[in-house]
């Protein structure tokens, strides 16, 4: 299946959660934001929420700024 | 003499500085500029997460937000939907619903867009956020932004960037007599004696990045932001003598030997 991640393609091998995916990509999910299909998702509900083919995710966090 | 507290929205804050995260040479040099500023508060952005090289080392590791406050911005966002979903996104990431809130108008000047910064104010403030707005030194605008329900206007003193220096020092002594929010002097300051004359104009607080990030010593700068903004503020509750066209002595007329 594919997602769009940031933007980009990507493939992943079946749905999975957030937490999954995140685990998958070795990103601390303390440190981040996540939008699903345009929808800002909780931190607790990382783990509930499945990540299907054709889904968009974006996964921020903060960088330096003015 | 003794100073009212720096408050916004209930928070209090030791430092009247505020200071950025960006264009630092590196997160350590970063680091010690915050220390020697004194800050207690500083902007962040909001990014997507850099998935092909995760092995960078993480800002936050280089802020102890037990002591600093971390106010995420929207700088990018060219229209008022974009900085409303980039503030929600913030307020995931750093849990708290504060926000320095840009929208920009313009890509050379990055003069913020006036109407589309005080709608995405509006729509911000009525789902709770903390909204500190950078707008251009305009007093009918910030008047706007206070009405819609802005916790402090943030006129720029010269473009982002430019180091200019407050270009329309009336404008913020107008300002001034208009806001009943913190005012906040954002962008523009290049040297020490800007953050001063920001304070002395009667400026709540001042906040900078590149004057301090893009010196040639950041630290020592960082070190001369703190005391100009603090000598700016005594300067301005001290009440300053009128300018007058001639010279009055100081030293005493008479008694003078030989006459």
């Amino acid at each position: 299946m594919v997602i769009t991640l940031n933007g980009e393609r990507f493939e992943l091998d079946r749905p999975l959660s957030v937490t999954d995916l995140l685990t998958q990509l070795e990103i601390d999910p303390r440190r981040v934001a996540i939008e699903h299909n345009l929808n800002i998702i909780r931190r607790n509900t990382f783990p509930e929420v499945i990540v299907e083919d054709g889904d968009t995710i974006e996964i921020v966090n903060f960088v330096g700024g003015g | 003499m003794t100073d009212s507290p720096f408050v916004i929205a209930g928070r209090t804050f030791t430092s009247r500085l505020i200071v950025g995260t960006g264009k630092y040479s590196s997160f350590p040099v970063m680091a010690q500029a915050h220390e020697a500023s004194g800050a207690d508060m500083v902007t962040v952005a909001v990014r997507r997460v850099n998935l092909t090289d995760r092995s960078r080392e993480s800002l936050l590791d280089y802020i102890d937000t037990d002591k600093i406050f971390l106010l995420p911005n929207t700088a990018g966002c060219y229209s008022a939907d974009e900085a409303v979903r980039t503030a929600r996104l913030g307020r995931e990431a750093g849990l708290s619903n504060w926000v320095k809130l840009e929208v920009i108008g313009d890509e050379r000047t990055l003069f913020p867009d006036n109407e589309a910064l005080i709608e995405a104010t509006r729509v911000l403030v009525k789902e709770g956020f903390v909204v500190l707005p950078y707008t251009n030194d305009d007093p009918i605008a910030c008047r706007k932004l206070e009405d819609a329900g802005a916790a402090a206007v943030m006129p720029l003193g010269a473009p982002i960037g430019s180091g200019l220096g407050i270009q329309n020092v009336n404008n913020i002594r107008i300002i001034r007599e208009f806001a009943r929010v913190p005012l906040i002097v954002d962008a523009g300051v290049g040297t020490a004696s800007d953050a001063a004359l920001a304070m002395e104009l009667g400026a709540d607080g001042v906040l900078m990045n590149t004057a301090i990030a893009g010196a040639q010593e950041p630290v020592a700068m960082a070190t001369a932001m703190k005391y100009a903004v603090i000598a700016g503020r005594l300067a301005y509750l001290a009440g300053r003598i009128p300018r007058k066209m001639y010279a009055s002595a100081s030293s005493p007329v008479e008694g003078m030997v030989g006459r």
